[in-house]
This record gives C-alpha cells, sequence and structure tokens, in this order.
C-alpha cells in the first residue's frame, strides 16, 4: 500500500509516498522500519503508543491503534499536527 | 602543544537546531559552522575528548521522538543512533517513554567508546559502542525507590523533570555521580550495580522533608578536574560544596550578595584551581521569573571555595536585559587566562578571554541557548 510520509520525515525516505507492507497498521510501521531504519521510532515510543502530534489516517478515520487491521486498504496517511512555535 | 597554541571551538545546541563556533587561537576569531539541525530541538552537543573529532546531539522535534545523532568528523557528516535511548516496554504498554534526552557525558578516559545519557522523564543510559547503541544503565529507571523520588511529568520543569550532571571520576571509571531535578544527587562506587544519595547539607524548599530525595532539586553538579574529591552544586535552594570524604554539602551561596542571592543553574570549575568558580544567578523569587535579576546579567565568580564572589560584569547589559543561562549553557576552555562562555535564552553567545573580567558578545540572534560546551579538535 502507499504511504504518505510527513515532511519531517523526508530525511528518512526521501519520498512524500512510499511503498509498505502489513496486515496491521504496527506491521507496516515495522515494514517501514526496515526500508528506513529510525523511522519507527520517530513515530512510536517504546511502549507502543503513536507519539504525540503523530496523525494516522487510514480512509478518512483517525487510527490510534497499531492493530488495526488493514486488509483492502491502499494507502495510510501519516501527517503531523501542528506543536509549538 | 600547551593550551595557548590550541584553537577552542564552541558546540552550541538550541530549541532550534546546533551551531559549531570554531575559534582561532587567540580566541579573538569565531566562525559560526550552520546551522545543524535546523528546527530540531538539540539539548546537548558535546565533542568527545578522547578522540577530538566524535561529536553527539541530543535530538528531538516538536512533532517526532527523540533520537542521538553522530559525527566522526565534527560535523561534516552525521549518523543516527541505531538505537536511542528507551525505556524497557512494559508488557502493557504503561511504562515510561523518553520524551527526550538531556544531558550526554563521555566515559572514561580508559574506556573508549563509553558514554552515559540522562533523559526527561528522568533515565540513566549508557552506550558502549560510540553512541550508535544505548541501553538503560544501572537499576535506578526501574528501582521502586528511585522510581518514587523521580516523580511523573507533573513535578520538575516545564518540559519534564530531568536527570542530569552525569560524573565520572577521572581516576576510578567505577566511581560515578548524576543528580536529578526533583529526586537529588547520587553516587555508584560500584560501576552503577548501585546508587546511594547524597544529600546532607542540601536545603530544600521550606515545609518539605529535606531527608526525603523527592524534595531535592540540583541544577548542576559540576567535579573539579584538578581535585575530583570536590565538588560544586548549583542547586534550587543555593550553591554548595563538597569535599569527599565527607558527606556533608556547606551552602557557599550564603557568601553571595543578598541582593543577587544564590538561584541559578550553570556552574563552571576552573580546570586547574579548585578554589575557583563562576556562577550565572537568576531571578529565583516569587513566580521564579527566571530572568537576570533587576535585568542587570551578571557571573559572579570566586577564588577561594565560595567564602567571598566577585561580580563580572563588565561589557554585559547594564539594564533591561532579561535573558539569563541555563544549566548546561556555560563552561570554559583550557587557555590561561581562562576562557568563559555562555549562552541566552535570547539567543545570544558571549565570551570572556580574561576570565569573567570582561565579556564580549560572539553571535546574535540564534535560538534559545540550550547548552555550550567547548573542546579542542584534532
Amino acid at each position: 500500500m502507499r504511504v504518505l510520509i510527513p515532511t519531517p520525515l523526508h530525511d528518512y525516505t526521501h519520498a512524500t509516498r512510499v511503498e509498505a507492507h502489513g496486515a496491521t497498521l504496527g506491521a507496516v510501521f515495522d515494514d517501514l522500519d526496515r526500508q528506513f531504519p529510525g523511522i519507527r521510532f520517530r513515530m512510536v515510543d517504546e511502549q507502543g503508543h503513536i507519539r504525540r502530534h503523530m496523525r494516522c489516517f487510514i480512509g478518512g478515520q483517525q487510527v490510534f491503534d497499531l492493530d488495526h487491521r488493514l486488509e483492502g486498504v491502499e494507502e495510510v496517511l501519516l501527517v503531523q499536527a501542528l506543536s509549538g512555535g | 602543544m600547551s593550551p595557548q597554541d590550541t584553537a577552542p571551538t564552541l558546540f552550541v545546541a538550541t530549541r532550534k537546531g546546533a551551531w559549531i563556533f570554531h575559534g582561532d587561537p587567540a580566541r579573538q576569531r569565531w566562525e559560526a559552522d550552520g546551522p545543524h539541525f535546523l528546527g530540531h530541538i538539540i539539548n546537548h552537543l558535546v565533542l568527545d575528548p578522547r578522540d577530538g573529532r566524535t561529536l553527539l546531539a541530543a535530538a528531538k522535534t516538536g512533532h517526532l521522538g527523540p533520537t542521538i545523532f553522530r559525527s566522526a568528523d565534527l560535523g561534516a557528516h552525521w549518523q543516527e543512533a541505531a538505537r536511542p535511548p528507551a525505556f524497557a516496554a512494559a508488557a502493557d504498554g504503561s511504562g515510561r517513554s523518553v520524551d527526550h534526552t538531556f544531558w550526554l557525558t563521555p566515559g572514561h578516559a580508559d574506556e573508549a567508546d563509553t558514554w552515559y545519557a540522562g533523559t526527561a522523564p528522568q533515565g540513566l543510559f549508557r552506550s558502549d559502542d560510540g553512541g550508535d547503541t544505548w541501553t538503560p544503565f544501572s537499576c535506578i529507571n526501574d528501582d521502586a525507590d528511585y522510581r518514587r523520588w523521580m516523580g511523573s511529568f507533573q513535578d520538575g520543569t516545564p518540559d519534564g523533570p530531568k536527570l542530569h550532571s552525569i560524573l565520572v571520576d577521572p581516576r576510578d571509571p567505577k566511581h560515578l555521580y548524576f543528580a536529578m531535578s526533583g529526586g537529588g544527587v547520587h553516587e555508584s562506587v560500584d560501576g552503577g550495580a548501585t546508587f546511594t544519595p547524597r544529600l546532607e547539607g542540601l536545603e530544600v524548599v521550606e515545609g518539605f522533608d529535606a531527608t526525603d530525595p523527592s524534595f531535592h532539586d540540583p541544577h548542576c553538579v559540576r567535579m573539579c578536574p584538578s581535585d575530583p574529591d570536590r565538588l560544586y552544586q548549583q542547586n534550587h535552594c543555593g550553591i554548595y560544596r563538597l569535599d569527599r570524604p565527607a558527606t556533608r554539602w556547606q551552602r557557599i551561596g550564603r557568601n553571595m550578595p543578598a541582593e543577587v542571592g544564590d538561584i541559578g543553574f550553570p556552574l563552571v570549575v576552573h580546570p586547574r584551581d579548585a578554589d575557583r568558580v563562576w556562577v550565572f544567578p537568576m531571578d529565583g523569587g516569587t513566580v521564579w521569573p527566571r530572568t537576570s535579576p533587576d535585568g542587570r546579567p551578571a557571573a559572579f565568580h570566586t577564588r577561594d571555595g565560595g567564602e567571598t564572589w566577585v561580580r563580572q560584569d563588565a561589557g554585559l547589559p547594564a539594564r533591561q536585559a532579561w535573558w539569563t543561562v541555563k544549566r548546561q549553557a556555560m563552561c570554559s576552555d583550557a587557555h590561561d587566562p581562562l576562557g568563559l562562555y555562555f549562552g541566552t535564552t535570547s539567543g545570544e553567545l558571549w565570551g570572556s578571554h580574561d576570565e569573567g573580567e570582561s565579556w564580549h558578545c560572539i553571535a546574535r540572534h540564534l535560538p534559545e541557548i540550550y547548552a555550550v560546551s567547548t573542546g579542542v579538535p584534532t
């Protein structure tokens, strides 16, 4: 599936959209980290929580759970909320 | 090569990136190299004195999680740590997560590639491969007593309580100290297997129990390079000196001018004279404005271990200057006379060639400065 990468993470992907695979959102993050080492920890903390200001949208809905299943999903949108000055 | 022949370099960590200022041996000219990591929050940028080439930077952004960047060539190229500091994962996801690495300390001279890191929330980590991979160090991250003393994000500084001031005895790599903003000062003589609180003589906010480490708020602890048995401390409640093997801190800040007080964050010890110390006081009154007292910034210097203090403000703004200096943002080089440097909360970098007798501005208009360290590249 396609994954939209927010600009603060372009240092890892050097691309706005990348391909990644997985049956769950967590598996997609794992696949992203295999392709772009280090990217997962910038988005997901050591307790498995999506970090503050990270937003993940699937089919127009915000998803918070790494166990969220992705059957039939073609695109995952990762964006970053505004934070601070 | 004597210190006079060397060209010191300043490593400046800011709220929005890092800069490296290369000086000439006379310390008259400074060449700015930066920004590195523009827009990243850099809490500490430290040169490894063991090789004079390796730099570690503690980074995060407003959006992204914390990491460590490493350069083997003084910042020409950077590589991210393969495993940044992180707490152990709890099975139910209820464990702590590192918000940012706050403090970096190179390990003992005999332990090449060893580094220590302090984090917020408070954690102690170690790397044995030059900063590429990090693991929790010592028992303290999960020890029940230490966890109680550490508090939570409800405690400590506005962006979380810090573990800082990680000190390594140059005579013995197993002899360590660290401090916590909210949590006290702690010493290990067994390589970090165990730590013991060192709180005797330290004062706490009136009405609280001074025997409870959680009420102690050291801001900056320094070990004297010329006498590792002597420690100085700038604390939330005063300036202190400790001469080991004694265990009782002496409040030498009582000797500061009453109108200035003895509240501040940074503290610098002369590298060759353990009686000489500099602090940079701030306004700790009423709501803790965290500005220079009365809008008149100044360093204060003691030549006698804290018995007497002298104001040093020549060249600094005489009035209406409402910045101050954070705990990692003041340091010295090794020249004679000594060079002193500090970075301000309003993004100015200041230096002195004459041990604080006069100050000049090296750079203006930087972002808020979190840390300034020095080193001599090789």
